[in-house]
């Protein structure tokens, strides 16, 4: 029998993801791809593995998740509550989140709820086995492709693993939570700045906005004082010849309310948008639930792009001060795992 | 064939899109001027990348009338990249791009597949048989393609059969229908919403995850409608059910 991790009870939004489906946006191709590339990125390298592999991206809630392989090496990413039920009819342990785990064969691995965050991440040890589509495996639901089946993750689904075994290592941890950092969201403004009045813009920036019930993978609509465009006529109004849509994109329709773009957003669009997200700060978007309020902060280009580098010099860091992790309890369970499996046992 | 004008005095704004992507924009109207000036760009982008010239650029998305240049800001920067694409601007851009002829087959014929080709002659004040006389003369090209995968905005609809959307959009109508609304037609790449008016269906998919492209239309296509009756449809479907189409055979490059 192949190796898969068997879905026993699907969560609420679970999708494979990558980097994103790059380069297809000119035939109308979102790029979907991961909502805080951060998270997917640490996964990846607690798991051992590349960084543009793909991982299981976490809605709100994980799934349950039966190994059917003799050995897969997971890692969870995210402010998770997992634990694993080691042998039928046992009770659940509690396992630490932000590091990998050594399960083996019969395990239940149960991902739980986010605390406090919309997305998480769990990476496997050589990754999953399934078809690239326009090179990448991200998932994007409203065409239906890529992924598993082109959707979220469902009862009974089998995620195919590439390796039967995990490979030989330690556990890896991360030092300490990653510092997505706090204050205003910052933003660029533009590409359609213009198009609003200085009263519009000044409110923008200076006004708190809520995260409302809509936010899903395509965008998140901000709920708070309405913003004003220009007037008709000048330069202005809502409506625009379309353009481009790059990723952190804040659109706002007549109506004057913000919708940050985000993975799964519509290539072109037809609506003004008044600033864009500094690349910096999608992971921290990528992450927001409904209900939790941000503002917005205005910087240049390239001030966002040297914050941007500055947060990629600091993954790298967080990488490389990984610890080796110890299962609690004494017995380093991982570790003997690993030596049978050297050894050639089969569990 | 390729024609090769050098635009020249073509000014352009530049519009920023964050720290990852910024917009070239040539104007503020849509005209088959200014969308070529886009396509050129996107064309020009394209081989100076192919030839190494531009690291960190990642894609670029052309509109009707601009071209969004996205950028990898650990590879490049905003100000080491803006002056390149304007020094490809400045070196001129080569209109009348090479573009592809794309011969789409289309049954007329069927009311289910046309509902609202009676409504559309109504108000055009034309014959059902004028209107896809006009629709089959229409000198049509993809302008951009965005919405949904594979959708394609085809801009050179015959005048003649301009009208507004529709005041009420329908909820749901079926992959392949052939539609047209104000001076463009679109062909629905998935069972979906729409506003515009049906006036045909053809056999053909816009996107097939089976396909190693599988979007079929591209931006700059040169695009005639060919009529077909049912029979013929209901062939080529099967073919391009089974996978067994020879795609090729539709496109002159």
């Amino acid at each position: 029998m192949s190796a898969a991790l068997k879905v026993l009870r699907p969560g609420l939004f679970d999708t494979i993801q990558d980097r994103g489906r790059i380069g297809f946006m000119a035939l109308g191709m979102p790029t979907a791809g991961a909502m805080d590339r951060i998270g997917l990125t640490l996964a990846n390298a607690l798991a051992g593995n590349p960084k543009d592999a793909a991982g299981l991206e976490i809605g709100v809630m994980g799934p349950d998740l039966l190994v059917e392989a003799d050995s897969v090496r997971v890692a969870l990413v995210g402010p998770l509550s997992p634990s694993l039920i080691e042998a039928p009819d046992a009770t659940p342990k509690p396992l630490e989140s932000n590091r990998s785990h050594l399960l083996k064969r019969g395990q239940v691995l149960k991902v739980g709820m986010i605390e406090g965050s919309s997305t998480a991440y769990l990476a496997v040890a050589g990754g999953f086995a399934l078809p690239p589509f326009m090179h990448s495996l991200s998932t994007y639901a409203r065409a239906g492709v890529g992924g598993l089946k082109g959707r979220k993750l469902a009862a009974d689904d089998l995620l195919p693993l590439k390796l039967e075994h995990a490979p030989a290592g330690d556990e890896r941890k991360l030092a300490g939570p990653f510092d997505y950092g706090s204050g205003p969201i910052r933003i660029v403004w533009g590409p359609q700045d213009d198009h609003f009045s200085e009263a519009g813009r000044k409110t923008f920036v200076s006004s708190e906005y809520r995260v409302s019930k809509e936010a899903d993978r395509m965008g998140i609509r901000f709920e708070g004082p309405t913003i004003e465009h220009a007037k008709p006529g000048d330069k202005g109004g809502a409506d625009i010849i379309s353009d481009g849509i790059g990723p952190g994109a804040i659109q706002v329709p007549g109506a004057g309310l913000p919708i940050v773009l985000l993975a799964d957003r519509q290539t072109v669009g037809g609506y003004t948008k008044i600033a864009t997200v500094a690349s910096v700060d999608l992971p921290r978007l990528g992450r927001l639930l409904p209900g939790q309020s941000v503002h917005f902060q205005a910087i240049d280009v390239a001030e966002a792009e040297k914050l941007r580098r500055d947060q990629e010099q600091r993954l790298s860091r967080a990488i490389a001060d990984f610890q080796t992790a110890r299962p609690a309890g004494g017995i380093d369970l991982a570790r003997l795992y690993e030596v049978n499996l050297i050894d050639g046992v089969v569990f | 064939m390729i024609e090769a004008v050098i635009l020249a005095d073509v000014s352009v704004r530049y519009l920023s899109c964050g720290d990852t992507a910024f917009t070239v924009e040539f104007g503020n109207e849509i005209s088959p001027e200014i969308n070529g000036q886009v396509m050129a760009l996107h064309a020009a982008i394209a081989a100076a990348r192919e030839a190494e010239e531009l690291p960190g650029v990642v894609e670029t998305v052309p509109t009707m009338r601009s071209l969004m240049v996205t950028y990898d800001p650990l590879a490049t920067s905003r100000a080491e990249l803006q002056p390149k694409i304007g020094g490809l601007i400045a070196r001129g851009l080569a209109s009348g791009m090479k573009s592809r002829k794309v011969r789409l087959p289309c049954c007329y014929d069927d009311p289910d597949f046309a509902p609202d080709l009676v409504e559309v002659a109504e108000r055009t004040q034309k014959t059902p048989e004028q209107v896809i006389a006009a629709h089959l003369a229409s000198p049509f090209k993809v302008y951009v393609l965005g919405f949904m995968p594979g959708l394609a905005y085809i801009a050179g609809l015959e005048p003649s059969l301009y009208l507004p959307r529709r005041n009420q959009p329908r909820v749901r109508l079926p992959r392949s229908t052939v539609a047209i609304a104000m001076d463009m037609t679109t062909i629905y790449p998935f069972e979906s919403p729409g506003g515009w008016h049906l006036i045909g269906r053809t056999p053909l998919w816009m996107f097939d995850q089976r396909r190693e492209q599988p979007v079929f239309l591209a931006p700059g296509d040169e695009l005639t409608f060919e009529r077909i009756d049912r029979s013929t449809y209901d062939s080529i479907a099967r073919q391009v059910e089974a996978g067994t189409l020879d795609w090729a055979t539709l496109v002159t490059t």
